[in-house]
């Protein structure tokens, strides 16, 4: 019966959750810096965030939560969490951070773990790299060294293949944040790209063997309705119009293009005005000197050299942020869609196989 | 006979559940405390169906009903049950998070407890009750008093019900393998809450091995007019599972075979290869009961793997070849055009960065 102590001679595959009295020890955060290096979830956490989605989410609101749990050396352990209420108009008065108190509070006196250590949210198809899931990563990450957000994206889970992602800021963006500055040269000197916003943290689940003894026992009682769409290539690629999941991902895919296009347009129009300002002052300076040198020819006093920077006010750079973060979900995107279709490829294959049997 | 959803008033049973509760009892010879001869002097008890039909049920259940506390060491005699039949009928269809729940809040539970309780919480339907979410709630047991932190309870109801405004209170859960005293205390609290409770037990004990699962509903027995006793009798327990519940599920049970019960998610294509391993295995079986029962099959069982094995589409082989290589183009386009996006963004990157 080994007890979440930290490091008391378990190593790091022995087991860390108890199976008997609750010999809870809380494991001791790591140092300030240490990374998250690997996210181990209780089967418990994974079935309610998939509860949670299926009561409340339908459509494309996303649903979220928060993970509780708990650091062990390197390893961040969620081993509880709870939803949140969905923002309605009609509940103004509703206090987010009172309902969380409360909730956690009531939690504790039932010894479910109570630190905080990041929260969740669904995906639809995929599009989730926006602001606010920058700002809210970055408040929790900011007041707790190791939290992680996770995506659970219910649409790809539906077709067979739980999708669960743990996603942590890079250090790098930390710092932006911190600085609040989206300026073009602090993000340049940062050197962020679209590949570096978001670290993903690789998920284990584990379970205690209490259960897995449940687990056996549903296994034997439950009927084998499986309705899976795991092998099912109709959903796939064969009808052209937008309401399957190719055509959905190419859909958002396109409209972040356009987006970025958008934001590429900009940029240019931008730098177009930049040279052309540049030009502009280079010419001032130059009549400014012929100028002066003409009345100095002529004995008068030079005009005063006025402030080029008052006279042509530079004009603003377009923020980029934003177009990072597309640029971010845009990779996302590309990211889904190739995975799906490596496994249609080999479903393919396999449909091949079968009728080149059959003949 | 478990299983009457809805009791039906058929009046002729009715009139004598005397001698129906008593050739009943006599297929179960075992359920001994329960199973002594019916006194004759049964009050008409006539009003409830329901309780009739509790009674035929609760014989059907061995070892449950022998779990019956005998308040007053009565037989299975219907007496008049609560208010109105159980709502929504006999079966409880359980989610697997609330036994994933259970069993954790039971290794979580105080130093010296030896169950811990808690609320469930699901919705009503005409034909079964659903539990769909649950909570643990601090009790204190000990011999002779138990204490419920009702309050506590209902306020994590409140919180409960910000979330999802649809879950009732429906009845609350037990650890370990017996139905006490305290049980019978704690049910009536409960029945303060919601009309006609749920009781689920979940043997952690794993007596016989198994961890069994029990869902019960309580009725009054006994002689009117005197004390009370309350039987709990057994309901059909059944798992109902969403499509993504049943995914989660089958890949959480993986834990139950690998040494250090951790498992990574698997990739996609990792997925495809254990559903047609899956497949495979599968139809080994198959193959085996088919060479064994050569003649004298079930003509069911052959027709099934009549229909499986024409479940393969026969297609003229070159339209299948058409369909395939325009498919593989498909995906293959759909590859490129992925990796070429990428590769613009990157280059945007690198130039806006200049």
């Amino acid at each position: 019966m080994a007890s979440r102590k930290e490091g008391t001679g378990s190593t790091a595959t022995s087991s860390s959750s108890t199976a008997g009295a609750a010999g809870k020890g809380k494991g001791k955060g790591g140092s300030g810096d240490s990374a998250v290096k690997q996210v181990q979830i209780d089967g418990l956490v994974v079935l309610k965030i998939i509860k949670h989605y299926q009561e409340e989410g339908q459509g494309t609101e996303v649903v979220q939560g928060v993970l509780l749990g708990l650091v062990v050396e390197d390893r961040l352990e969620i081993t509880n969490c709870f939803p949140f209420p969905q923002h309605t108009e009609d509940d103004a008065d509703f206090d987010e951070v009172q309902y969380q108190m409360e909730m956690m509070r009531s939690l504790r006196h039932v010894n479910i773990d109570h630190l905080h250590v990041g929260w969740y949210q669904s995906t639809y198809y995929g599009s989730f790299v926006t602001r606010a899931l920058l700002d809210s990563q970055f408040s929790y990450q900011h007041a707790i060294e190791e939290s992680v957000v996770l995506i659970y994206d219910p649409i790809k889970t539906a077709q067979g293949s739980l999708s669960l992602k743990a996603y942590r800021l890079t250090p790098k963006l930390m710092e932006v944040c911190k600085e609040k500055d989206f300026s073009p040269e602090a993000l340049k000197k940062a050197n962020i790209t679209f590949e570096y916003m978001f670290e993903e943290v690789p998920i284990v689940i584990k379970n205690s063997h209490l259960i897995n003894v449940l687990m056996w026992e549903l296994e034997k009682k439950s009927a084998v309705a499986d309705k899976h769409e795991l092998l099912s290539l109709a959903s796939s690629i064969f009808t052209l119009h937008f309401s399957n999941h190719l055509g959905k991902n190419l859909q958002l895919l396109m409209d972040r293009v356009d987006e970025m296009s958008q934001d590429i347009v900009k940029y240019n129009t931008y730098m177009r005005n930049t040279s052309k300002q540049q030009q502009q002052k280079h010419q001032y300076q130059q009549r400014r000197q012929q100028e002066n040198m003409q009345r100095q020819s002529r004995g008068e006093p030079p005009l005063p050299e006025e402030d080029l920077s008052k006279l042509f006010k530079p004009p603003q750079p377009p923020a980029r942020m934003d177009s990072l973060l597309i640029a971010g979900q845009i990779n996302t995107y590309c990211q889904n869609i190739k995975e799906f279709t490596a496994q249609n490829l080999g479903k393919l294959f396999m449909a091949q196989a079968l009728q080149e049997y059959n003949n | 006979m478990a299983t009457p959803a809805v009791p039906v008033s058929a009046p002729p049973a009715t009139p004598t559940p005397v001698p129906a509760a008593a050739p009943a009892s006599v297929p179960a010879p075992t359920p001994a405390p329960a199973a002594a001869p019916v006194p004759a002097a049964a009050p008409a008890s006539s009003s409830d169906p329901a309780a009739a039909a509790a009674a035929t049920a609760a014989p059907g259940q061995t070892p449950a009903s022998a779990q019956a506390p005998a308040q007053t060491p009565a037989p299975a005699l219907p007496g008049p049950a609560l208010p109105g039949p159980f709502p929504g009928g006999r079966v409880v269809r359980l989610h697997p998070v609330i036994l994933a729940s259970i069993v954790d809040s039971y290794e979580r539970r105080n130093e010296g407890a030896a169950r811990v309780i808690g609320t469930l919480l699901g919705t009503v339907d005409k034909h079964s009750v659903e539990v769909t979410n649950c909570f643990s709630v601090p009790h204190n047991e000990s011999e002779d008093e138990v204490a419920v932190d009702m309050e506590f309870a209902k306020n994590m109801y409140e919180l409960h019900k910000k979330v999802s405004p649809n879950e009732l209170i429906l009845g609350w859960y037990a650890t370990g393998h017996d139905i006490t005293e305290h049980s019978v205390l704690i049910h009536e609290y409960y029945s303060r809450e919601a009309p006609n409770p749920i009781h689920l037990t979940v043997d952690t004990s794993l007596q016989n091995g198994r961890m069994s699962i029990k869902a019960y509903v309580s009725t009054l027995m006994g002689v009117p007019g005197r004390t009370m006793g309350v039987m709990f009798t057994p309901l059909t327990v059944k798992y109902a599972y969403y499509d993504t519940e049943r995914i989660g599920v089958d890949l959480i049970m993986k834990t139950c075979f690998s040494p250090n019960r951790v498992i990574g998610l698997s990739s996609d294509l990792q997925q495809v290869g254990g559903a047609s391993a899956r497949i495979q295995d599968a139809l080994s079986t198959v193959l085996q009961y088919a060479e064994d029962v050569l003649v004298s099959a079930d003509n069911t069982v052959g027709r099934f793997l009549m229909s499986l094995v024409n479940q393969v589409p026969k297609i003229v082989p070159d339209d299948f070849e058409t369909m395939l290589n325009s498919n593989i183009n498909d995906l293959l386009m759909v590859t490129y055009l992925a990796n070429l996006t990428q590769s613009q963004i990157a280059l945007n990157e690198k130039l806006v960065n200049l």
